[in-house]
């Protein structure tokens, strides 16, 4: 009888090493790289703007402290979710976004249509002590916000980086910087790690 | 431990320490006062320790040749017990953070001890702490056995060891610090992922070097399971690391992708660490102290390549359920799905091959708590894969995405499944390395085996309830066509599960105490007992000692 073929395999370590990465690579590739060359993977949409500088040190705090273990923002194309949260969300909307923070679980709500819902100010005390104003919330405090300093001397570098992976910011955007981080000096917030709320 | 290094190997390591330090060094000088210096004055202080340990024994005599007959354990040891230390702490901060969402004020008023910041400790502190230094150890222990191969060298081994050991601690104290790339099951930042790379490279390179030097004429299964978790993990992890610093002297990188690209490789990465680091790893463990323990060759070798083959290839399509009915396009979803569904084959073909080869061998499951953990981690393998088959669905998907449902998933897996088979395999190991005849109480293996059963079952079955009724609610309409229940209706609804889940996760985690103590004693047994003979058996010079591929 001739010998099964997978005898002559378990003999050979460099074959099998090169058998394992031959067929455990086919899988992501058939499923990665279309994603990146299928125009109609990512809508157009041609108002769809990058971060502001400030909004962008605003989303690093969101990574920072690791919200996306308890908050989505990925509403699905399902009734009752578009009925809670809003639209569903396309793909064009995180198009700038590295990296993604749709979320696994929601401990919390979904909140990629969160923004104006609520004032800043209700924002500022739920964040200080989410129970004062949702008195079952059990999400954690963030009082200690307050206290901690927004640094945005690196802001031109992290732009400089998103550059480099691809999101289209000008010259003209870091200009622009200036500006909104002078707005938020000038503004009345009552601390600089919340600033990106007001 | 250092006296059985050869001189040369005591200076490759001060060296490799010193270039180390150096490296934490500079770190420290190009974040000036960043948390980037913090990590490096972490990395310098570190490798301090390492220079000073093998200063301690620089001048002890240089061991002799005989030790070349040895099989090189030292490593697999210290891994042991290291795997046990990460147990405890990772384990203590699941209870933690579980505590915490049924009582959120559970905490102090800092940054370091909120939610989003201790959840990695214990999602890291388990999975790469835990689980990655277990197989780490066992692999060694059964790539030497398996093969009749004595480790190419005594150094690599530690460097592999102590290196991965570094990348935890950097991951773990940068979570608390707020160094994050917030990518699920893989936080830790570019410096950190860089350090990963080295250290697994060389982790290949010990595993195929010991595979050419094999006396054996096939590769024994269970060294395909450590060789597919090798390789893949480094592809998943080089590709989905793939980030842009915003300079050399900041921790902080923005990832090469985004948005929908992003997502997907994101999740072909988390799933497949839950398939080769979660699975095919344990698996490899699996196939080697089951049927060790149990006495009885694998029932079925033609199952075990169909099995094997299958996980290999499917697993890498499945990681696209994840985003069923996101933007994700839907022809990716489709494929995720259907692949996630015929999965469930090579995975009972496993589960199946390991209770079929406990037939005959059910009287030392009843009285033997050891190979009972083994037996109930095969079962709950079973059960996990069916669950993440049917949850891969879509349909069954839309209710159970974004709830505990897939918390209560995660943990059959990971308590039912990985850490019973490394508490299982464990247990039989300790006494082999330590060369004693038993653990130091098997009635406390005994303890921890049901408190380990009890607590999963309770953290799952508190998880179940919990996802299902989450699912439900946010779905529920009333008879005026809108939503029954608003968000924070479901959440108060949770708050029973919660505790729940709580104390079954405190039974666990006592369960793991009880194991190091277990350890610790049977290591203190060890030095108290006259050197035994228990090595006889276990030198790769003796024939017939090795399971095979077929057996």
């Amino acid at each position: 009888m001739r010998e099964f073929f997978h005898r002559k395999l378990e003999r050979s370590a460099i074959g099998f090493v090169l058998a394992i990465i031959g067929v455990s690579a086919i899988g992501g590739f058939v499923e990665i790289a279309p994603l990146f060359t299928i125009g109609e993977t990512v809508e157009k949409a041609p108002d769809m703007r990058v971060y502001t500088p400030l909004e962008l040190a605003g989303r690093n705090i969101y990574i920072r402290e690791g919200c996306y273990a308890c908050h989505s923002q990925m509403i699905r194309t399902l009734r009752d979710e578009v009925e809670r949260y809003g639209p569903y969300s396309l793909a064009v909307e995180s198009k700038y976004d590295h990296p993604m923070l749709w979320g696994s679980k929601r401990t919390g709500p979904d909140i990629a249509r969160l923004g104006g819902k609520y004032s800043d100010a209700w924002h500022v005390a739920h964040l200080i002590n989410p129970r004062d104003v949702v008195p079952q919330s059990v999400m954690p405090r963030y009082g200690w916000l307050m206290r901690s300093e927004l640094k945005t001397e690196d802001l031109g570098r992290h732009l400089k980086a998103q550059r480099a992976v691809g999101v289209p910011y000008t010259d003209a955007a870091g200009r622009n910087r200036h500006l909104r981080l002078r707005d938020v000096e000038l503004g009345h917030h009552p601390g600089p790690d919340v600033a990106h709320l007001q | 431990m250092i006296a059985a290094l050869t001189i040369a190997e005591r200076q490759r390591a001060i060296a490799i320490s010193a270039v180390l330090a150096l490296c934490g060094f500079a770190m420290t000088i190009a974040g000036s006062d960043t948390l980037f210096a913090v990590h490096g004055a972490i990395v310098l202080l570190f490798s301090l320790g390492c220079i000073g340990l093998v200063m301690s024994q620089y001048f002890a005599p240089e061991p002799s040749d005989e030790r070349l007959t040895r099989y090189y354990d030292d490593p697999t040891r210290v891994g042991i017990v290291l795997s046990l230390g990460w147990a405890v702490v990772g384990m203590f901060f699941g209870v933690w953070v579980a505590a915490l969402l049924a009582w959120p004020d559970l905490t102090f008023d800092a940054a370091w001890a909120s939610f989003g910041r201790l959840r990695p400790v214990h999602t890291s502190g388990v999975i790469f702490g835990f689980g990655g230094n277990a197989l780490i150890a066992t692999s060694f222990h059964v790539l030497q056995r398996t093969t009749r191969a004595r480790l190419p060298d005594q150094f690599s081994p530690w460097f592999v060891l102590i290196g991965y050991n570094l990348f935890c601690v950097l991951a773990a104290s940068g979570y608390l610090m707020g160094v994050t790339q917030s990518k699920e099951y893989a936080e830790p930042e570019w410096y950190a992922d860089i350090w990963l790379v080295v250290v697994w490279v060389v982790y290949f390179l010990i595993y195929i070097r010991t595979l050419q030097r094999r006396k054996e004429p096939h590769i024994y299964v269970a060294n395909w399971y450590y060789m597919a978790f090798i390789l893949v993990v480094a592809v998943l992890h080089i590709v989905n690391n793939l980030a842009v610093p915003i300079s050399f002297g900041e921790a902080k990188s923005y990832s090469l992708f985004s948005g929908v690209q992003d997502a997907m490789t994101q999740w072909w990465y988390g799933h497949n660490a839950v398939a080769f680091f979660l699975t095919s790893g344990f698996l490899g463990m699996m196939y080697y102290y089951l049927p060790k323990r149990a006495g009885r060759p694998i029932f079925s070798y033609r199952l075990s390549i169909i099995s094997f083959w299958g996980i290999t290839f499917m697993y890498m399509w499945a990681g696209s359920h994840h985003l069923h009915y996101t933007a994700l396009p839907q022809w990716v979803q489709t494929l995720g799905m259907t692949f996630s569904v015929v999965l469930l084959v090579p995975s009972w073909a496993s589960a199946g091959n390991a209770l079929a080869t406990l037939n005959g061998a059910w009287g030392k499951v009843r009285d033997d708590a050891t190979l009972r953990f083994m037996m109930v981690a095969a079962v709950f393998y079973g059960l996990s894969t069916f669950e993440g088959s049917f949850m891969a669905i879509r349909a069954v998907n839309s209710l159970s995405h974004y709830t505990d449902w897939t918390v209560g998933h995660v943990h059959a897996g990971a308590l039912g499944w990985v850490a019973m088979i490394t508490f299982g395999s464990l247990y039989a190991l300790v006494p082999w390395m330590w060369k004693v005849e038993r653990m130091y109480s098997p009635k406390l293996i005994e303890v921890h085996f049901w408190l380990a059963l009890a607590g999963t079952v309770i953290y799952v079955f508190a998880m179940w309830n919990s996802g299902i009724i989450q699912g439900l609610m946010w779905r529920t309409y009333n008879d005026s066509g809108t939503l029954a229940y608003s968000f924070i209706d479901s959440l108060v609804a949770m708050h029973p599960y919660y505790i729940a889940r709580t104390v079954g996760g405190l039974l666990f985690l006592l369960g793991a105490i009880v194991a190091s103590y277990n350890v610790w004693m049977t290591i203190r047994m060890s030095r108290s007992q006259p050197e035994a003979e228990a090595g006889d058996a276990d030198l790769p010079v003796l024939q017939g000692a090795a399971l095979q591929a077929g057996e």
